[in-house]
């Protein structure tokens, strides 16, 4: 069977970092392909250079054997392909028939386009099972059925390549059936698909092969009768990468954070927390295992006090905390509680700040920093000297307190952030993605400041993509899968089939 | 309240909001596209600058409106150019044009004419008069002749002009395929553009027919209601027809609707100067203040969500960059 | 409001706004000698107007003032995140607020009853900036338009006053009745004589020294002190402050509180200082000059100070030269004044590609 996409050699560098590297794919013709891997794996790159965003700095495309140059988007719409984003690229005032026929309307005047666009569209709404209310205005729509519209919106330009970015990363289980119908009977009717998700089970309920990517490469290219959940897993985290796990550590204390049931919806209405508890005790560290997009990320902001959940509770030391009265980021720090967040750029610091003044963000009202009449001016000479101390400590380059804060290299920002939240002597530290982009060195330093910390009593939650990391520092290791606590287990009894397994469960923990 | 009262009430409210009309559609073309314009006042004020001096030089009406919609169009093109192509902040370039506007009329005025910033005053010929001769006073005894026929067809061709506009306007952006993709732009521009259409080519479309229809205001203003110009004639109406258009919720019918509301309140307040406030509010005058400021007072409220939600386009303000 | 480009700081914050303010005055050349006058002429005559003399300095302070009050509320609001265009309202309130309290109270002494000015004018337009603050950060409202409605309803509140309430029975002029010499800011002449310096009259006041002593406040205000802190914290990035536990809300407030305040200076220079009464439209625009000082002195008190005395040289020399040369007219200056905010400020970037070129290519080749 012919290619219908075939890509080859393909590279692309964005400054430093080389999002793909000569990747070669064969998609045949009217299948579906799955395209599996974490987060920076540079599935969502090679896909835009396949619809014209990009164009790679290397390597061949061909589609349906012919050799094909994409410079934009119009010419991939022109050769067939058609993308469904993670985003939708929808207009929310206007109709789900004007949305379709946006950029390809028949005419000038609209009265005469729409209806010829409604005849090809309920001929293909009859053909491929996807029912829309065309009439309706797509902000009174829910999820499932705008992602039919997108889907509708490319096969009305005529796609016979369809490439879907994480298309059940918003749906809800019933809506994910309705979608793998439709993709079924799609590629019934000769529709090619390409699929990007980190879902293992979706994968192996409907693609008739995957392609595995890591680091940029591709790492297997499976049929999907060889293929396991268990390899799959194991090809996406990659082999441990042994940072050593010293002998010995503190006794978990007292619990110092005990969260229940916590339930929270994202803006999508899908549950971002779907009934997670979590307890944190003193002198332990605790590795939250899973995909990116599972939940994490709102944990981390909803036990910082950055999001109220909308049900749960809450014991931060003696405070209690409900959904109504909930913890704000002024108050956890008040009870000792520090968050170095896992956007470093937009949270952790305040870019146009020079480095003495980002030190104190979040400490700002603490005495020390007090000065001037009356304790309203700030005591720049305890910040400064504080930040040097941050510095040195942590060897935050280059040593300058004065240097505006988004001139450091992100692994010394992030330096930065921990030190300045370590600093502060807390009893429970969260954390999010330590060390994304930060380098070798840094890395293994941050991880013995955790240790450090943990030695001293302290409870920390660590979360973060790199499954090495969690191996690396965990003393118990809980795996989050669309929203929920999939597992825990002790690190003793930890291995990468097992977690692989847990991450793509979707049943909650007894 | 008599039929000569009714009837030249309803020609004044006419009359007084055209101006207020042409711009608050201009205004409503380039936001739905999702550029702000704040320099309304002063596209109106150049305009009629434009109109009054062309207009007094050459005898010709169309030559003035010619003009001043050129004139109008330039001054988009280079809110365009430094908004649309150089992401400019979009408030300060409007507050700029103003300004600029402001002192560059009188200037001009002052030394091509050296009356002290005013042009001298078109022909009689030049200026525009109402369509039918006949209703051009409200006659006493007259009900249907004052009420319809001097309130209603007593005018000059722009007004007549600009509420149709009001129907081409709508039609434009409902209708046509140039009104949907500009209606798209303005509330998801990265949409538009991944479906292959060039976003600064459709805002600067919105800004061309923003200038033509602020080019007409100020025509209006010079050729029909007043007959030169004079410094800072457009006394703050560029301002009140973005309340307008703020109030009518960005849409051509309610925006004029706001505009009659607004015409009407200005037509008013000449005839209430001096009519008594009733006892249970104190008694004594309305005060001609508060009925001038009622615009942008009723603007305010309307803002703050007391009287509904008024919702800006989605991508108002925020200049469009190329995300890949 | 600005782009991320790699631009050195020296060329950021002072070669490429001296470049902008160079196309401004050449386009404002231009403009000039399209109505036939020689640009070089015209701009010597509006220096030495405005510097050329003992009296002309005067009176080139003087509207620096004004425009030093508009140009600190501008940039403070700037540094909360927000932009204030409602200056002029907020200026003609605080001009209402001096003379009510004059007025009220002309018995008093000159050192109560001229803080109490002070004070009254800060607090009047402290009171106009506040209410759309609060529709802002309680209701959505959008401040820009916001404040530009207030200008109007500041400009109609104040003639409703002065016609109804403050103009003295049977006088014709719209004014208020005088105020009394308590009531006067000191001119700087006056104060000089006292100590035996005899400088020509100028509306020079009091109020210049008060001014300088706002930018002092407004620098350690926004750097030094901790409020200051947590407002540029908000107004650069209002989820790093969110995580720092500074609740935005109220932030907005005070940024805007403060700006207010500041703008409402203006009327203890143009009311208490100069007029002695209160008159229509005394602010004179001087609070859009105001965002075009912010804008030129990139939100810093010392910039602001610089480019107040530009615009103040600008407006001093623009009254002289219209005396000298009769076809150029204060118009001009604000045709001026619009060039650069034009330049300086929407169209500030559009050079700065081409800086980051040259400087690359320079740094390359030195």
């Amino acid at each position: 069977m012919q290619a219908a996409v075939r890509l080859t050699g393909i590279s692309k560098r964005f400054g430093a970092v080389q999002a793909n590297r000569e990747v070669s794919l064969a998609v045949a013709s009217g299948t579906v392909h799955g395209l599996v891997g974490e987060n920076g794996a540079g599935k969502s790159t090679l896909m835009a250079i396949l619809y014209g965003y990009y164009q790679a700095d290397a390597g061949q495309i061909e589609i349906e054997g012919q050799p094909a140059r994409i410079g934009n988007s119009f010419d991939a719409i022109a050769l067939g392909i058609g993308m469904v984003h993670q985003h939708f690229m929808l207009v929310d005032t206007l109709s789900a028939l004007d949305n379709v026929m946006l950029g390809a309307e028949p005419g000038f005047f609209l009265a005469a386009g729409k209806k010829q666009v409604r005849i090809k569209l309920e001929a293909l709404m009859a053909e491929t099972g996807l029912n829309v209310r065309l009439d309706a205005r797509v902000d009174t729509l829910p999820v499932g059925e705008l992602q039919r519209l997108e889907i509708l919106k490319a096969l009305y330009r005529g796609a016979r390549i369809l490439i879907l970015d994480e298309p059940t990363a918003v749906l809800t289980p019933q809506e994910t059936t309705q979608l793998f119908e439709t993709l079924a009977r799609l590629r019934e009717r000769g529709t090619t698909i390409l699929l990007i998700t980190h879902k293992l089970g979706e994968v192996m309920a409907l693609c008739d092969a995957v392609t595995v990517m890591r680091q940029g490469q591709v790492v297997q290219t499976l049929a999907i009768a060889d293929a396991t959940t268990e390899k799959l897993a194991e090809a996406m985290v990659g082999r441990r990468v042994d940072l050593g796990r010293p002998a010995g550590s503190a006794q978990a204390g007292e619990v110092l954070l005990d969260a229940k049931d916590l339930r929270l919806r994202s803006e999508s209405g899908v549950a971002a927390l779907d009934g997670v508890g979590l307890q944190l005790r003193a002198g332990e560290i605790v590795g939250v295992a899973g995909v990116s997009g599972n939940g994490q990320s709102e944990l981390l902001e909803v036990l910082a006090g950055m999001q109220a959940p909308e049900a749960g509770t809450l014991a931060l030391g003696d405070a209690r905390f409900e959904p109504a009265r909930w913890l704000d980021p002024a108050r956890a720090r008040e009870l000792k509680l520090a968050h170095v967040p896992e956007d470093r750029h937009a949270c952790g610091m305040v870019l146009s700040f020079p480095a003495w003044e980002t030190a104190a963000l979040g400490y700002h009202e603490n005495a020390e920093y007090r000065g001037g009449p009356a304790g309203l001016a700030m005591n720049q000479a305890v910040m400064r000297r504080r930040t040097t101390e941050m510095q040195e400590r942590f060897d935050v380059r280059p040593r300058n307190i004065d240097l505006g804060s988004s001139k450091f290299s992100g692994g010394n920002q992030q330096k930065l952030i921990l030190a300045r939240e370590i600093g502060q002597a807390p009893r429970v530290l969260l954390v999010g993605q330590p060390t994304r982009g930060v380098d070798i060195g840094a890395i293994e330093f941050i991880h013995g400041q955790l240790r450090a910390l943990r030695d001293a009593g302290c409870a920390v939650l660590l979360v973060s993509s790199e499954l090495d990391e969690i191996l690396a520092l965990a003393d118990r290791v809980v795996v989050m899968n669309a929203g929920r606590v999939t597992g825990e287990l002790a690190i003793a009894d930890c291995d990468e089939k097992k977690l692989g397994l847990l991450m793509a469960s979707t049943k909650a923990a007894a | 309240m008599d039929e000569l009262l009714i009837g030249s009430l309803v020609a004044s409210t006419l009359r007084l909001s055209t101006p207020l009309l042409l711009c608050a559609l201009a205004g409503l073309v380039s936001e739905r596209s999702g550029v702000v314009d704040l320099s309304l006042e002063g596209k109106m004020l150049s305009a009629a600058f434009a109109a009054g001096a062309v207009g007094a030089v050459t005898h010709s009406a169309m030559l003035g409106i010619a003009a001043a919609v050129i004139v109008a169009c330039l001054i988009s093109l280079v809110h365009g150019f430094a908004c649309v192509t150089h992401r400019g902040d979009q408030v300060v370039s409007g507050v700029a044009i103003n300004m600029v506007a402001a002192g560059l009329t009188v200037v001009l005025g002052r030394s091509w004419f050296q009356q002290g910033g005013q042009t001298p005053p078109v022909d009689e010929a030049v200026r525009l008069r109402g369509l039918w001769a006949r209703f051009a006073e409200p006659t006493a005894g007259d009900w249907i002749g004052s009420i319809f026929g001097h309130g209603l067809l007593s005018h000059d061709v722009l007004v007549y002009v600009a509420f149709a506009l009001v129907g081409g306007v709508w039609f434009l952006l409902e209708r046509t395929r140039p009104g949907l993709r500009l209606r798209a732009v303005g509330e998801n521009p990265a949409m538009v553009d991944a479906a292959g259409l060039s976003v600064p080519l459709l805002r600067y479309f919105a800004l061309m027919i923003n200038g033509l229809l602020c080019g007409l205001a100020g025509s209006y203003l010079v050729l029909a209601q007043n007959a030169s110009f004079s410094p800072n004639m457009t006394a703050g109406r560029g301002y009140i027809a973005l309340a307008a258009m703020i109030f009518g919720k960005w849409r051509p019918v309610p925006t004029m609707l706001a505009c009659l509301l607004f015409g009407f309140l200005d037509a008013a307040s000449i005839r209430l100067q001096g009519a008594a406030l009733p006892a249970v509010l104190g008694g004594g005058e309305v005060p001609v203040q508060l009925i001038q400021a009622l615009p942008y007072l009723l603007t305010v409220v309307l803002l703050a969500g007391f009287i509904g939600q008024a919702h800006p386009p989605k991508a108002l303000g925020l200049p469009y960059v190329k995300e890949r | 409001m600005s782009q991320p480009l790699n631009l050195p700081r020296w060329i950021d914050i002072g070669l490429l706004p001296l470049w902008n303010l160079a196309i401004a005055l050449l386009a404002a050349g231009l403009v000039v000698r399209g109505i036939g006058q020689d640009p070089l002429h015209a701009f010597g005559a509006m220096l030495q107007g405005a510097l050329g003399s003992v009296r002309g300095i005067g009176y080139t302070l003087y509207y620096t003032t004004s425009f030093i009050f508009t140009g600190l509320a501008v940039a403070v609001a700037f540094h909360g995140g927000l932009f204030n265009i409602g200056g002029e309202g907020q200026a003609t309130l605080g001009g209402l607020g001096v003379a009510l309290t004059a007025l009220a109270f002309p018995q008093l002494p000159a050192p109560v009853l001229l803080p109490m000015l002070v004070i009254a004018a800060a607090l009047f337009g402290m009171a106009w900036a506040l209410v759309p603050a609060w529709l802002q950060a309680w209701r959505g409202s959008h401040i820009v338009i916001t404040t530009i409605m207030f200008n109007f309803l500041g400009a109609s509140l104040n003639v409703y006053l002065l016609v109804n309430w403050l103009r003295p029975i049977g006088d014709m002029a719209v004014e208020s009745a005088d105020f009394s010499d308590a009531a006067r800011m000191p001119a700087l002449h006056e104060l000089a004589a006292r100590f035996g310096l005899e400088l020509p009259s100028s509306p020079l006041n009091l109020s210049f020294v008060l001014a300088l002593a706002a930018c002092v406040f407004v620098w350690w205000f926004l750097w030094k002190s901790g409020a200051g802190y947590k407002l540029r914290a908000v107004g650069s990035s209002p989820r790093a402050a969110h995580y720092a536990g500074i609740a935005p809300r109220y932030q907005i407030l005070l940024a805007m509180a403060l700006s207010g305040a500041l703008a409402g200076l203006v009327g203890v220079n143009e009311i208490s200082g100069v007029q002695g009464k209160l008159t229509l439209d005394f602010v004179a625009g001087a609070g859009f000059t105001g965002i075009a000082v912010a804008l030129m002195g990139r939100n810093h008190p010392i910039g602001i100070v610089l480019a107040s005395l530009l615009f103040g040289v600008l407006y001093q020399g623009g009254a002289e030269v219209s005396f000298d040369i009769p076809d150029f007219s204060r118009e001009m200056v604000v045709t001026a004044q619009g060039l650069i905010v034009l330049f300086a400020g929407a169209m500030a970037m559009v050079s700065a590609p081409l800086f980051a070129r040259l400087y690359a290519r320079f740094k390359r080749h030195g």
